[in-house]
Formats: structure tokens, C-alpha cells, sequence
């Protein structure tokens, strides 16, 4: 891994190259409060009882739960919570998280897939809960450079 | 719940009569809600440092924008929101939400399939600002889970 605190440079950058790593715990309460400020209250992201009923094993995490914190370790590694200006994820698993204090560990690895016209590049991701595989086809395009959208012109790239 | 019904959605647009006004607190919450602690989120000099014209929203933050439509949908079509599993997600985004940003959304419904007894919805959020220019879209596939 490289050095986190310095901003990634598209010069060097190979294709191949492993530039997250990056593991996140979710308990209950992150469920709680992610319903909270998404205004999502769907009850299979907090009532057992309910998640069963429909046929899940429990409770489960939001899948935008899942793809915000795939984002942040994406954006850290950019050192800006702007530069994503592609991201796209299927959710191939459910992550179940138990009511109990230790919650489950995501495990976030992203490698440059592709790069684009210098500033971008394309990151594929692989993102598992205890060991397997939670999101499918999880890609983003980042941006590793200043935004120009906010200059006079508004370019399509 | 039949396909049949369902299906009649497709091509039908909702646009909240109020725009969704983005404001700091918002993203200052919504970050934090999310654990996202980068300062150009909750700091306007940061998010200026890196060009922004105020606080940044993280790039999933365009859902939150887009839930008052999609619950509207899920409620018209009479769905059960507890039987309501996430499929897939994309977000396009020419730039990033900004504190300040009065957002115009759109929903509209794409695609009605059904797959081993569940319907899977698409559905396309356009997401432009007060002066109607494109911010990006988000286009989200919702699974309805069959009854077991």
C-alpha cells in the first residue's frame, strides 16, 4: 500500500495496481443511524421479527449502507469526497448484521481497472462481509484532480 | 400485486412538488451518519481548498434526494415496502452535490420484470438544479420479493 495521506497521482498509477484496503465495522447502531439521516425506514433494517416475515435470515444492512462506505474508501483514497463522478454496485448478498456488540466487517479492496483521460480512472471493487463477496459488478469512475465543473463551463467530459 | 398492474408504471415520471433543498447541516449529517469525516464535508474553507464552491456531499448522497419519489412509487403501485430489497445502484454525476443546491428530481420508471416469482423495478432519478441544468442521475433496481 502507498502512502494514504498523499493524494494519489494519475501519472502514477498502473493498471493492476491495489490501491484500497480498507475494512469497516457495522453494528445495529450504524443501521440505526444510517436509517436515521437517509430517511430510509424500511423494517428489515431494524426489526428481526419483520425480516424474518419476508423471508431474510435478519436484519439486514442497507445496500446504500454498503455502497456509501465502499464510497468512502474510495473517496479517502482521493482525498475528496467529490472526485466519484461514476459508481455503480449490485447487491449480490445481503449483509446480515446480528444484534450483538462486534456487528460484521466489511472488507473493501479496490484496483485500477482502466485508465481514462488523464485525470480519471476506473476503479473496480471487490467488497465482502466475512469473507464472501457482497456487491457484484462494483466499479467507479474517480477523478484525481481539481473539479472543473464548478468553473463557467460545464464540460460532458 | 399483479405484473400486469405494475407493468403499467412503465414510462410514468414523479416529481416532488417541492425541490429537495440541500443544505449544510444535511450533508454535514448525512456524512457523519456514514462515518465520512473528510473536512470538505463538514468544513466550507476545506471544501473550497479543493475547488468546491461550498461542502461536498458524499457520492451516494443523490438517494436521499431521490427516496420522496420512490416512496411515492412504491405506495402508488401498492407495494409492500417491507417485502422492498435493493437490486442495484448507479449514480452518473457530472459534479457533485453542494451545500446550496436546490435539486429538481425526477423518478421515472424504466423497466417492470418478473423473475422467480419477484418483480424486479427500474427506475431513473434526474437530478438537475435550480436552473434545470443536469447534476446527474441515479438509477436504482428495486427487488419485490415474491410471497414465500
Amino acid at each position: 500500500m502507498t502512502d494514504q495521506a498523499h493524494r494519489p497521482r494519475y501519472d502514477a498509477l498502473t493498471v493492476g495496481d491495489r490501491v484500497v484496503a480498507r475494512q469497516f465495522t457495522i453494528r445495529r447502531a450504524d443501521l440505526i443511524r444510517y436509517a436515521g439521516v437517509s430517511g430510509d425506514e424500511n423494517p428489515i433494517h431494524w426489526s428481526d421479527r419483520i425480516a424474518r416475515a419476508v423471508g431474510l435470515p435478519g436484519v439486514i444492512a442497507h445496500g446504500m449502507l454498503t455502497m456509501a462506505l465502499a464510497g468512502r474508501a474510495v473517496t479517502e483514497w482521493a482525498d475528496d469526497p467529490g472526485a466519484v463522478e461514476e459508481f455503480a454496485v449490485r447487491f449480490t448478498q445481503p449483509v446480515v448484521v446480528p444484534d450483538d456488540d462486534g456487528g460484521v466487517t466489511l472488507d473493501v479492496e479496490a484496483t485500477v481497472a482502466e485508465k481514462l483521460p488523464a485525470p480519471r480512472v476506473r476503479l473496480d471493487l471487490t467488497v465482502r462481509c466475512e469473507g464472501e463477496k457482497v456487491l457484484g459488478a462494483a466499479r467507479a469512475v474517480v477523478r484525481l484532480g481539481p473539479p472543473t465543473t464548478f468553473d463557467a463551463v460545464v464540460s460532458d467530459h | 400485486m399483479t405484473t400486469g398492474t405494475v407493468s403499467d408504471f412503465v414510462g410514468r415520471s414523479y416529481r416532488p412538488a417541492v425541490p429537495f433543498d440541500v443544505n449544510r447541516t444535511i450533508i454535514r449529517h448525512f456524512a457523519s451518519g456514514i462515518g465520512e469525516h473528510h473536512p470538505a464535508c463538514h468544513d466550507v474553507d476545506a471544501a473550497r481548498a479543493l475547488g468546491y464552491p461550498d461542502l461536498v456531499a458524499p457520492p451516494t448522497f443523490g438517494i436521499v434526494a431521490t427516496l420522496p419519489a420512490a416512496e411515492a412509487l412504491v405506495r402508488e403501485l401498492g407495494l409492500d415496502f417491507s417485502r422492498v430489497v435493493h437490486g442495484e445502484q448507479r449514480f452518473v454525476l457530472r459534479r457533485p452535490i453542494i451545500a446550496g443546491d436546490s435539486l429538481d428530481v425526477v423518478v421515472t420508471v424504466e423497466r417492470v420484470r418478473a423473475v422467480a416469482g419477484s418483480q424486479i423495478l427500474t427506475t431513473r432519478a434526474d437530478i438537475a438544479d435550480a436552473d434545470g441544468a443536469p447534476i446527474g442521475t441515479a438509477t436504482t433496481t428495486l427487488i419485490v420479493r415474491g410471497e414465500a
